[in-house]
């Protein structure tokens, strides 16, 4: 309740800044070296199985690209809204947001070597003898394909770098602080306008031309979902995390932990909304080319997988997070960011992997939608898992770990639920 | 002849006048271990529910259990209406069809949590209420303008006509009355 505004607000230095010998500052080694070895591994492990490498590659990258992304629409939107509260975690979602560089050069693979593997419309014969995929040619063509890619990953690399750079920028200088959140506040909405386009479009490209036949309106808000319910999962255990060894105790607080909470709640409501309106409509119009994309999910081995998703995807994370009580307390908090976490895993793998269930099935005759996880796909999950735990460790011990030079930080650290 | 009515007291009510006064002045009222008594403030002070030591509500029990129940009533309905009252086959689907149902299943989750939620506030807080005694007090009448007030009813266990009055003295009251039931 006390304000003193004679003085200026400045945060204890040992909170807020990881010093070298600190286990954070040795993560981006780690996770330079858990990445290669993880690719490596699943590449050794695919055993000349391109198709099993690459689908495992895509699931991996997606998982990680949603956290990239989550990053960038919580910093946009926090300063489209000129939210108070999220100042004192702003920083945290600006390190997951400047991994996307490093994503995007991840990503690179998948268009010049994974493309041919994951994509039968690059198949140029094959276009020729199916109507469909004649039709969309205009659209489905490596050429353009290509041209989009550097499109979103340009745009990407170009808000990342100016949201951090801004933010960054002032550090410590509050007299900079007031002009980069009037700047960053004026950009923000154009931002989220290039934001939605770019992700909704990659998510059309890189998820939902997996097979080429099916479309679905819904689908870029689909993928935007689980990012943005990974993203919060990420930052409340980053938090939680940090935390735990010593680094912003008395910045942010249990009221940010609720906020988070409520997030968390929030999406996950969201996403079943999302989802569920997805099926929905398809299940209702019956329309056999929409419906058999979820009919080879709820086929044989693919069956459990869906109705784990729909019950650890809504059902759980609902009714677990509905007190507030739990939203306050750490350990719960965790429970629940872990298990996002792991669903978002969940969901990338039944997006992705039934397809090429569904190419065997069809190619081999024996019509069985057969589920296999294997160690090219655990290591193509650590792998991408350690190019971004790379990049992001790599960020959290450059700067400090809240915005400083923001000119409302005080406002944050000292926030209260209601 | 009736004997004329004996005079019943609700209690004491003191008056501050600033958000910071009526917060240390709870906290003392609350350590001194009184339960039936209340604040009023002309607008929310942030922690006040703390500073008086209140538990948390059991609204959201209450919303709960209304929107569980909203929820299951709109599936029964439709399963009762679509399957057994007046099966017809709509677009070749079986009769309960589940996917259909939800939507309304939602809203009525959300418009029986809306009733718990309104209704159980008001019903919590005894409203409406025709009368109340602080209005008795015409100084009250200023706690939705400028000033803060503490109200100890007289059939907290704990009050005492003189003990109270001089805890409330302590608080740093401007002014303590007693206001009639």
């Amino acid at each position: 309740m006390s304000h003193d505004h004679d003085k200026p607000f400045v945060l204890p230095a040992d909170q807020i800044h990881i010093p070298a010998g600190s286990m954070w500052r040795k993560m981006p080694i780690i996770g330079l070296l858990l990445g290669a070895a993880g690719i490596g591994g699943a590449w050794a492990t695919s055993h000349g199985d391109t198709h099993a490498f690459w689908y495992a590659y895509l699931v991996g990258y997606m998982v990680f690209l949603a956290f990239a992304l989550g990053g960038l629409f919580f910093v946009i939107l926090q300063h489209l809204v000129r939210a108070g509260w999220s100042i004192a975690v702003r920083r945290i979602a600006e390190n997951m947001m400047i991994t996307l560089p490093a994503l995007c050069l991840l990503g690179l693979p998948i268009i010049f070597l994974g493309a041919h593997d994951l994509y039968h419309w690059t198949d140029v014969a094959a276009v020729e003898h199916d109507f469909m995929l004649n039709a969309k040619k205009a659209y489905l063509n490596e050429g353009f394909f290509r041209i989009r890619m550097f499109v979103y990953f340009g745009v990407w690399t170009l808000l990342s770098l100016f949201f951090y750079g801004k933010s960054t920028g002032s550090d410590g200088k509050p007299e900079l602080g007031i002009r980069a959140a009037h700047s960053m506040r004026f950009w923000a909405a154009p931002a989220l306008f290039l934001f939605a386009l770019s992700l909704t479009f990659a998510a059309f490209d890189l998820l939902m031309s997996l097979d080429p036949h099916w479309f679905s309106t819904m689908f870029g808000v689909y993928y935007f979902a689980g990012s943005a319910l990974s993203m919060f999962g990420l930052i409340t255990l980053t938090v939680i995390l940090l935390h735990k060894s010593g680094y912003l105790r008395g910045v942010v607080t249990t009221e940010h932990y609720h906020d988070l909470g409520k997030y968390l709640f929030g999406f996950t409501v969201f996403y079943t909304y999302i989802a569920f309106s997805q099926y929905f409509l398809i299940w209702y119009a019956n329309i056999p080319e929409e419906t058999m994309w979820f009919g080879y999910r709820i086929a044989d081995d693919f069956l459990p997988l869906t109705f784990l998703l729909v019950i650890g995807r809504f059902f759980i994370p609902f009714f677990f997070l509905l007190r507030r009580g739990v939203k306050r307390n750490a350990f719960t908090l965790t429970l629940a960011a872990v298990w996002v976490l792991f669903m978002q895993v969940v969901d990338m793998f039944w997006l992705i992997q039934p397809v090429r269930a569904h190419h065997h099935a069809l190619e081999s005759g024996d019509h069985v939608m057969h589920m296999h996880i294997g160690a090219v796909d655990i290591l193509a999950l650590l792998g991408a898992a350690g190019v971004f735990i790379a990049a992001f460790t790599w960020a959290l011990g450059r700067k400090a770990l809240v915005p400083t030079g923001d000119p409302r930080i005080e406002e944050s650290v000292q926030f209260e639920n209601f | 002849m009736s004997k004329p009515l004996k005079k019943k007291t609700y209690g004491l009510l003191a008056e501050y006048d600033s958000a910071r006064a009526i917060y240390h002045a709870c906290e003392q009222v609350r350590d001194a271990g009184y339960k039936v008594w209340d604040s009023h403030t002309p607008f929310a002070v942030h922690n006040l529910d703390k500073a008086m030591g209140l538990g948390p509500s059991v609204l959201p029990w209450i919303v709960f259990a209304m929107g569980m129940t909203g929820a299951s009533l709109a599936m029964l309905l439709q399963w009762w209406t679509s399957t057994i009252d007046y099966p017809i086959v709509i677009a070749g689907k079986p009769y309960f069809s589940w996917q259909a149902f939800v939507p309304v299943t939602f809203e009525l989750g959300v418009l029986f949590s809306a009733f718990g939620a309104v209704f159980g506030m008001l019903g919590l807080n005894r409203l409406p209420m025709w009368y109340h005694s602080l209005f008795n007090s015409e100084r009250f009448l200023r706690h939705t303008d400028d000033k803060f007030f503490i109200a100890i009813e007289a059939r907290d266990p704990k009050y005492d006509p003189q003990k109270t009055r001089e805890l409330l003295e302590r608080t740093g009251a401007l002014h303590i009355e007693e206001v009639e039931d």
